[in-house]
């Protein structure tokens, strides 16, 4: 009989969430009570929201544990490995019975996250045994040439997953047709956006399926050298990506004459990001690369014509390079049955903000916000009102919960005024104002703004200042028209895709929510409660029994009043910090 | 534009010394390499915890790298410091995601327990607090990094409590030397 296996999600988030503990805890008592298993480590499966998970395999099948803590480890080890009775309420996710967490895996399709959660990751032999390296095998058996894998690439109809979603067939095509002897390929690993983190989940659970995608597409376009450009706010995945490219050279997968192709030259360097979103801009990105500051270049010429070091150069995301080797193994007509008819395959989606079950889904392109949302998603917390998603970070938008029914491809999500970009999508609730979203992520661009062209450096700055005083109440009646101006002027004078989408997030705010900026100028209320300076915190005179609780936490004595009689807030003094009305135990302060 | 730390002091005390030996290896190992200027900043921030303006004079001599180029880079990116820093960065996530958490409750609380703003040094050299962009921890939002280790699901008292026992650990530890 197989032994039984024990394996431990050692994700980022895993880690966050206490994984690290949890797997010494099993360690120490495996050793301890000298039990018969094998422990294992892997990476993130995407149910972050149940972090740290745990799997048991055995003779009847797997089960996976969630929010495990030590103590909870220590159970299931003398009762799920020695008795062999699994613990049913901590079980997350098993086929052999069903749990409350099913829905957030029902209509997710892993091609991308394939082997995220179910490999370890600095094992190439566990890469290899789930199929891994088998397209770079299959070129190599059956002689595929360049044109037939890049016309296999433009028939599955993957588009860039970094956001652009310009035809990845296409890109390889051109970077094909340029003749130059010496030329490039670039992993773009600079996944900036905040909210998105889907390349670090798969840079860190599945790194040889990258390596494994940009090999094949240095076979297709000729490339001879690579690089992954890697932010420096991902230590795990650079370290794991290191290990994978020890171990592919060390087998022959990077190196001369690959797989035994005669005259298959590559190998691939990581390059470590230094802090910049801009850099995320492929002409960015190879400023950076070259060692300058990280400023777009003007285009045409395009990297395929004149990249990295002016030679030719084709750049593609992470989840992209991942999704290569499947294509290549199974068929374009395989990928492509999956999608719309613009958009095929699968996306994966970060969900996270007032989300129940925030992580990583993988789900055909063509399926609703709203159910990913609620089915996979398991809908709002504390089951509070659903009111927009924000799809493409900083350079997207807001989608308001009345076009929920938006389906997910790259064409219906732009007429909605925002893009799909990397995946991130950050859930609102009724508590989030629109106004403070737009502030948040103008601030966010105009600080990441490189300062090359006029209208995005100043352009961002005044507009931030425009949404900063409607926040505090001071906003004019003339404001809004004064950001649309703005924001078309951003859009048509900036040379990079930063400048020209940072007015998204305003422009669909304005769009879908103009109510809520309206009440910030005009009554000088935030709907959502959430804009300090437009909050007033009152003691409800029939509520408060004078137990003197908020005077003693008023960080600014703006409380006053007797024991066992009601208190007053000094208006002229409060901060609206707020922390009154968390303390009151008799929900006797109102915020309004 | 991009970040521009505040200087809130001199980029070097007079007091202290830059051992310039600690770059030669360096030098001897990016010389006429192309796209060295990166690697180069990277490593004497590793060398002394922040780029030392006499440190970036003495690579550039040694490597005939332009002295106003490598000071544009180091400005340009927000992982380069000019400034000296404490011992222990912390970070906090402003992400959307944590944004949406309130973050700001986060930063407010170690500004509080710390004594000093966003981006400052305490004054003992100890903590540095920062705020970043987005750790990619969206899921376990509010976050923050404080070396290798990542704290998610934060409220500002938890945030305090974990400063707390860091101080106490440096206290500990600096009674045995």
């Amino acid at each position: 009989m197989a032994n039984k296996q024990v394996i431990v999600g050692l994700g980022s988030c895993g880690l966050a969430a206490g994984a690290g503990k949890v797997f010494d805890a099993i360690e120490s008592i495996k050793k301890e009570k000298n039990l018969d298993f094998d422990l294992k480590k892997t990476s993130c499966i995407g149910m972050c929201f149940r972090e740290p998970l745990v799997e048991v395999i055995d003779e009847t099948g797997s089960y996976i544990y969630g929010e495990i803590t030590d103590v909870k480890a220590a159970e299931i080890l003398e009762k799920h490995i020695l008795q062999n009775s699994p613990i049913k309420e901590y079980v997350v996710k098993t086929e052999v019975f069903d749990t409350k967490d099913k829905g957030f895996f029902e209509g997710q399709i892993k091609i991308a996250l394939r082997n995220c959660g179910y490999i370890d990751p600095e094992s190439i032999e566990e890469y290899e045994a789930r199929k891994g390296y088998n397209a770079l095998k299959k070129i190599a058996s059956e002689k595929i040439t360049s044109e037939v894998i890049i016309q296999n690439v433009l028939d599955s109809g993957i588009r860039g997953r970094g956001g652009g979603g310009f035809p990845t067939g296409l890109k390889w095509r051109f970077a094909f047709n340029n003749k130059a002897s010496v030329k490039y390929i670039i992993c773009n690993a600079d996944e900036g956006d905040p909210g998105a983190f889907m390349d670090r989940s798969v840079l860190e659970g599945d790194p040889h399926s990258v390596l494994e995608g940009m090999t094949i597409g240095a076979y297709a376009i000729q490339a001879s050298e690579g690089w992954i450009y890697c932010r420096a706010e991902y230590p795990l995945a650079i370290k794991r990506l290191n290990i994978a490219i020890d171990q592919a050279r060390a087998k022959g997968y990077l190196g001369n004459n690959i797989m035994g192709i005669d005259g298959f030259n590559f190998d691939i360097h990581i390059k470590e990001g230094a802090g910049a979103f801009v850099c995320g801009e492929e002409t960015a990105l190879m400023a950076s690369i070259e060692g300058e500051r990280g400023m777009p270049r003007k285009r045409p010429p395009f990297p395929a014509e004149s990249g990295l070091w002016k030679n030719p150069t084709n750049i593609n995301n992470v989840e992209t390079f991942a999704n290569i080797p499947w294509i290549i193994i199974n068929g374009p007509s395989e990928y492509s049955k999956y999608g719309t008819e613009k958009s095929k395959g699968t996306k994966v989606f970060a969900l996270t903000g007032k989300i129940k079950n925030g992580g990583l889904v993988e789900v055909p392109m063509g399926i609703t916000i709203r159910d990913v949302v609620f089915k996979l998603g398991g809908g709002i917390i504390d089951d509070k009102k659903f009111k927009a998603v924000q799809l493409g970070g900083p350079s997207g938008g807001c989608i308001p919960e009345y076009l929920a029914d938006t389906v997910v491809d790259y064409d219906s999500v732009n007429a909605t005024g925002a893009i799909m970009g990397s995946g991130g999508m950050v859930v609102m609730d009724e508590t989030t104002c629109m106004v403070d979203m737009a502030r948040f992520f103008l601030d966010f661009t105009k600080k990441e703004s490189c300062g090359k062209c006029t209208f995005c450096r100043i352009g961002t700055q005044r507009m931030l200042e425009i949404l900063t005083r409607i926040t505090e109440g001071n906003g004019l009646e003339t404001d809004l028209d004064t950001l649309i101006e703005l924001s078309n002027q951003i859009k048509n004078s900036s040379l990079c895709g930063l400048g020209q989408t940072a007015p998204n997030p305003v422009l669909t705010t304005i769009k879908y929510f103009r109510d809520e900026y309206e009440a910030h100028i005009r009554d000088k209320k935030c709907p959502a409660k959430n804009c300090k300076p437009l909050l007033k915190f009152e003691i409800i005179e029939d509520k408060c029994t004078g137990c003197m609780l908020c005077k003693k936490v008023c960080p600014v004595n703006a409380i006053s009043g007797e024991r066992k009689l009601a208190h007053l807030i000094d208006q002229a003094l409060c901060t609206k910090c707020g922390m009154c009305m968390s303390k009151c135990k008799f929900v006797a302060i109102s915020k309004s | 534009m991009r970040i521009q730390r505040i200087q809130t002091k001199p980029h070097l005390d007079e007091s202290e010394q830059v051992d310039l030996s600690l770059l030669v290896p360096l030098v001897q190992q990016y010389k006429n390499k192309r796209g060295n200027t990166i690697p180069l900043l990277q490593g004497i921030q590793n060398a002394y915890g922040f780029i030392p303006i006499p440190a970036m004079e003495w690579v550039a001599e040694n490597t005939g790298l332009k002295l106003s180029d490598m000071y544009g880079v180091a400005s340009f990116y927000a992982q380069f410091r000019l400034k000296p820093v404490g011992k222990i960065i912390v970070k906090v996530c402003h992400g959307t995601a944590c944004h949406v958490q309130n973050a700001t409750a986060i930063t407010e609380a170690l500004e509080e327990e710390l004594g000093v703003k966003d981006g400052e040094t305490t004054v003992d050299r100890v903590f540095t607090l920062e705020s970043v962009a987005c750790l990619g921890c969206c899921s376990l939002a509010p976050v923050m990094m404080i070396g290798d280790n990542t704290f998610g699901k934060l409220t500002g008292k938890q945030a305090k409590e974990v400063i707390r026992d860091i101080r106490e650990k440096e206290n500990g530890s600096g009674c045995e030397h």
